[in-house]
């Protein structure tokens, strides 16, 4: 396992819709915003545990830890640009994605 | 079934000229879209895993990208009808999000399709003979061809009825469903390569010999990707009625010594590049010799009955020029110039081929609006015979219009952002999905392309520049065939960072040539910069009539790092 360095949060895709969503508090949420972010290294380790269940119980595909920091208004924003892009939607079309509430996948 | 369906009533302008199924083709494609469908429940239900499911997917054209999934159609050699495209249209409204990606294979793209949905959508195209089959995987892809097929005055023989026949014979081939890795065939029949098939695994090149009979010269082990290389002939003059067995042959020596302990080791050209080109031909030559060819042997009446689809259309007997269009030129200045820069000469007196350029200045790159494709399908049937083609190049060409329409045509684009007077130009840029959504890339693309096409946004500039071809990709996998790109550019990683690296010197016709890399990786908003710097040297040192690529060939690449390490010098940061 990668050394725990920055707070953490998993994203996965739905199944069904392709949609990018991230493990909340109660379930897979589609705004990164109602995240749950792993503060150390045994909650990043439950949070993939519990994506690995998520997989086989065919809600989602391909699971894993991004890197977060935290903001003012305590949500997280990924730290890599990869990862930034995905809670967004493309770059060169802002009328798509999360970016632009009611088109989502 | 004949060239023409007698099921479709005719028009006067109805399309006559491309493949139309028969009844194995449709029964085929429609069990594929039912299978399928049971696969993706099956998949919902839980009695598939995702590891299970996954090839399923990837040999019906679906992947799951950075935002959604993604579905790739195929569009055989780039050949479309007008009911066609507007079925392409028709599904980006109901089932995406109102547009489509073409892409450089000449496929299109949806980027936004939910997986519960694909088999209604899969079930949508075989309405109109289409479908996702191959557009993934590691099989013989969908087979493409020279845009112009069947137009062109440089063309020997019109390359799509060897496309539909490998089509055919490499659908489902029981043998290179599963090889080491993807393989792609290009075809051209022409003087000139608008195909590509020097960088194709193998790339097809019609000749006729001095007796006058068809052959092909056939180039193996081309390709990009992060080992891009040149393809090597093969074999010089392959009669036709042996193609299907030396390429059979090819198959089976790339099946038996391909790679398969690395992906990144499993292209054929890695195997050619490692055995080396005699060595491969001699093994292709005894796999050749040693097999039983008579399963192959070649049937005039059937590539007879298969280049009947592609018959040319009724076209009208009309003088070579049109008093019209010189007229109409005189009196519409952006009218001429859109006619002096994407409409090339026909082989056909009085017709003109039509590329419609793709690349808004400051747009995306092969992006069309559901509403675009529906005008470009009604201008196909107004003005062309209701044929359309895909090109490499990521623009729509209209191949049978005629001078006389030209102007009606280009006032039809004209307001639904189809008119771009770019083709060939250095706004005309080739540009893979990049980070905007693709989950390989390891930088965005899309915005480089825009930001270049703003910077020479002066299209009189751009025609004193003539053609320049740039090409980017957002990662080394090169969807974007930088490394053919007289000017490459491809996005990395770099500290975390999105940083670019330009290369020069790349050609993608019979003189092929990769790109070399001109010097550190620069941010994405030098990238302008620099690539404004060395067209203005270019322009500086050309000499009469010469391209970006013979200057930079004549003068060599040291003169063009050169020049951009002292405008980094002087404070130009770059």
């Amino acid at each position: 396992m990668a050394a725990f360095k920055h707070p953490q949060i998993l994203i996965a895709s739905n199944l069904a819709d392709g949609e990018v969503v991230f493990l909340g508090p109660s379930g897979w949420e589609r705004d990164h915003r109602r995240a749950c972010v792993a503060q150390n290294a045994d909650e990043a380790a439950a949070f993939e545990a519990a994506g690995k269940r998520d997989v086989s119980a065919n809600r989602v595909v391909d699971v894993y830890l991004a890197d977060v920091e935290i903001g003012g208004d305590g949500a997280p924003t990924p730290l890599h640009y990869r990862e930034r892009m995905r809670v967004k939607g493309p770059s060169v079309r802002l009328d798509l994605g999360k970016q632009f509430p009611g088109s989502a996948a | 079934m004949t060239a023409v369906d007698l099921r479709v009533a005719q028009r006067p302008n109805a399309p006559v000229t491309t493949y139309r199924y028969d009844e194995y083709d449709a029964a085929f494609v429609r069990e594929r879209v039912a299978e399928f469908r049971e696969q993706v429940r099956r998949r919902l239900s839980g009695a598939l895993t995702e590891e299970e499911f996954r090839p399923f997917r990837l040999m019906n054209g679906l992947y799951l990208q950075l935002h959604a999934y993604m579905l790739r159609v195929a569009i055989p050699y780039g050949t479309l009808t007008a009911r066609q495209m507007r079925r392409l249209a028709d599904i980006a409204d109901r089932w995406d999000k109102g547009y489509g990606h073409f892409t450089t294979r000449q496929n299109l793209q949806y980027n936004w399709p939910k997986l519960v949905d694909t088999p209604d959508i899969l079930e949508a195209l075989a309405d109109v003979e289409m479908h996702a089959i191959q557009t993934s995987g590691n099989c013989i892809r969908n087979v493409t061809a020279d845009h112009f097929a069947g137009v062109a005055p440089d063309e020997i023989e019109d390359p799509r009825p060897t496309a539909e026949f490998l089509r055919q014979w490499s659908s489902l081939h029981p043998e290179f469903s599963f090889l080491p890795r993807k393989f792609k065939i290009a075809v051209t029949g022409a003087e000139h390569d608008r195909a590509a098939i020097m960088v194709h695994d193998v790339g097809l090149r019609i000749l006729r010999n001095e007796r006058g009979e068809i052959g092909y010269q056939v180039v193996v082990g081309g390709g990009l990707g992060r080992s891009p290389f040149v393809g090597k002939i093969v074999g010089d003059f392959v009669p036709r009625e042996d193609l299907l067995a030396f390429l059979e042959a090819i198959m089976r020596v790339y099946n038996r010594f391909g790679r398969r302990d690395n992906k990144y080791k499993a292209r054929i050209k890695i195997l050619v590049h490692e055995k080396g080109i005699d060595e491969i031909r001699a093994a292709v030559e005894a796999e050749f010799a040693a097999m039983d060819c008579s399963v192959f042997s070649h049937d005039p009446a059937e590539f007879e009955r298969i280049a009947s689809f592609f018959a040319p259309p009724p076209y009208e007997t009309l003088p070579a020029a049109s008093s019209a269009l010189r007229t109409a030129k005189l009196e519409t200045p952006a009218f001429a110039n859109f006619v002096d820069v994407n409409v090339s000469a026909h082989k056909i007196p009085g017709y003109a081929i039509v590329t419609v350029s793709l690349k808004p200045i400051g747009g995306i790159p092969g992006d069309a609006t559901s509403e675009q494709m529906r005008v470009l399908a009604d201008a196909s049937e107004r003005f062309g015979f209701g044929e359309l083609r895909v090109s490499h190049e990521q623009n729509i060409i209209l191949p049978h219009v005629k001078q006389d329409d030209l102007l009606a045509l280009w006032r039809m684009l004209e307001p639904v952002g189809l008119a771009t007077a770019n083709a060939g130009l250095v706004s005309d840029i080739i540009s893979c999905p990049g980070l905007d959504y693709c989950s390989l890339a390891t930088a965005r693309s899309i915005p480089i392309a825009q930001a270049i096409s703003k910077r020479f946004s002066d299209m009189s500039r751009q025609r004193r520049i003539g053609k320049l071809g740039i090409k980017i990709s957002g990662c080394i996998n090169a969807c974007g065939h930088h490394h053919v790109g007289a000017i490459g550019v491809l996005g990395l990683e770099k500290k975390g960072q999105e940083s670019y690296q330009i290369t020069l010197g790349g050609d993608p016709t019979f003189s092929a040539s990769i790109g070399e890399i001109l010097g550190p990786g620069v941010t994405a908003d030098q990238v302008p910069d620099v690539i404004e710097h060395l067209v203005d040297f270019y322009l500086a040192e050309r000499a009469e009539g010469e391209a970006f690529i013979d200057t930079w060939r004549r003068i060599g690449h040291v003169r063009f790092k050169d020049v951009l390490r002292r405008e980094g010098e002087d404070g130009a940061d770059i």
